[in-house]
C-alpha cells in the first residue's frame, strides 16, 4: 500500500517538475475549444468556392442560393458574381434575375445596399448579358 | 405557407370536382382521385426561397422550347421580352407581385366587426328574454336606505365609513 502511495506521489511530483509539452498542447487546445469562429473573409471565400464549382448542378445552385438568402446578411458582390456565373454555366437566366430580386428584397429597409451591389456587379452583368429587374420592368407590379 | 396550402387545397378541390363529374358520367365506377405526391419537388412562390425546387412551367410549347434553346447562347442577344418570357417560364410571380398588398385586412376587419356585432345582438336578446329582473338592491332608493342604515349603525367609526360623516351637521366631512 505504501509502495503504491510512494509510486503515485513520485509520479505526481515528476509530473509537476517535468511538465510534458504534449499535455500542455492538449490543455491549450481545450481552453480554446468553443468552436472556431468563421471570419467574414472565410465565409465569403467559402461561398465563392461553392458557386465557382465548374460542374455545379441546378440543385446545388438552388440549395446554395436559398441557404445564402436564409442567412441574416446580404451577400457580398463577389459571391453574387460567382452565383451569376454559375447561372450562366447552367444556362439559367431566370434564376440570375431572380437572385438579383431576392438580394434587393433581402436588403430590406436599407435602400443604399442594392444600388451598391448593382454598381459592383455592373461589369459582370454586362459581360453575361443579364438585365436587372429594373431594366426588365418587373420590379413594379 | 398559407398561400401554398390554399393552392394545394384549390388544386385538390379542382381535381375532386373533375373526378366527380367524370364518375357521374359513368355513374357506377368508384374512382379514387389521385392525390398530389408531396415527395415530388413542388413550385412555391416565397420571398425567403428565391429559387423553388421546380420551374413553374414544366411542359413547354415548341416556341418556348426554342426560347430555351436560345437561352443557351449569349444572353445579351436576348430581347427584353424574351428575358421576361424566360423568367415567367421558371417563376410564377415576381418579387414585386409577391409583395403586393392583398387588401386582406379589409376582410379581416369586416369579419371582426360582423362577429362582434352579432354577439352584441345575442347579448341584447338575452337581456330581454333570458336574464332575470334586476335585484332590488340595485335600486337607488334601496341603496339610499342601505347607506342611511350603515350610518345609523356607525360602521367603522374610527377611520372608516362613519368617520367621514359629520353627524352634527348631517353631511359628509
Amino acid at each position: 500500500m505504501f509502495r503504491v502511495a510512494v509510486r503515485l506521489s513520485v509520479s505526481g511530483v515528476r509530473g509537476l517538475t517535468r511538465p510534458q509539452p504534449r499535455c500542455q498542447a492538449v490543455l491549450a487546445s481545450r481552453c480554446y475549444s468553443h468552436g472556431k469562429q468563421e471570419t467574414d473573409e472565410e465565409f465569403d471565400a467559402r461561398w465563392i468556392t461553392y458557386f465557382n464549382k465548374p460542374d455545379i448542378d441546378a440543385w446545388e445552385l438552388r440549395k446554395g442560393m436559398n441557404t445564402l438568402i436564409g442567412y441574416d446578411l446580404v451577400p457580398e458582390p463577389k459571391i453574387l458574381e460567382a452565383a451569376l456565373r454559375a447561372c450562366r454555366r447552367l444556362n439559367d437566366l431566370a434564376s440570375a434575375i431572380r437572385i438579383l430580386e431576392a438580394v434587393k428584397d433581402k436588403a430590406g429597409p436599407h435602400k443604399d445596399i442594392y444600388p451598391y451591389l448593382i454598381q459592383e456587379l455592373r461589369p459582370a452583368l454586362q459581360e453575361l448579358g443579364i438585365s436587372t429587374p429594373e431594366e426588365l420592368g418587373i420590379d413594379k407590379v | 405557407m398559407l398561400r401554398l396550402t390554399s393552392g394545394r387545397l384549390g388544386s385538390l378541390l379542382a381535381r375532386r370536382t373533375s373526378v366527380m363529374s367524370a364518375s357521374s358520367s359513368r355513374m357506377a365506377s368508384h374512382e379514387v382521385s389521385d392525390t398530389v405526391d408531396m415527395s415530388r419537388p413542388m413550385y412555391c412562390d416565397r420571398l425567403d426561397i428565391p429559387l423553388p425546387d421546380k420551374p413553374y412551367r414544366d411542359v413547354l410549347t415548341d416556341a418556348e422550347e426554342s426560347l430555351k434553346q436560345k437561352e443557351k447562347g449569349p444572353w445579351s442577344q436576348l430581347s427584353r421580352e424574351e428575358k421576361i418570357a424566360l423568367y415567367r417560364l421558371s417563376f410564377c410571380q415576381t418579387y414585386a407581385e409577391m409583395k403586393k398588398p392583398t387588401g386582406e385586412w379589409k376582410t379581416v376587419i369586416g369579419g371582426i366587426f360582423f362577429f362582434v356585432g352579432f354577439t352584441g345582438l345575442v347579448v341584447w336578446w338575452q337581456r330581454i328574454y333570458v336574464y332575470p329582473p334586476r335585484p332590488r338592491t340595485f335600486d337607488p332608493e334601496w341603496q339610499a336606505m342601505q347607506l342611511q342604515r350603515m350610518l345609523d349603525m356607525r360602521v367603522n367609526p374610527i377611520q372608516g365609513f362613519s368617520a367621514k360623516w359629520d353627524y352634527e351637521k348631517g353631511q359628509w366631512k
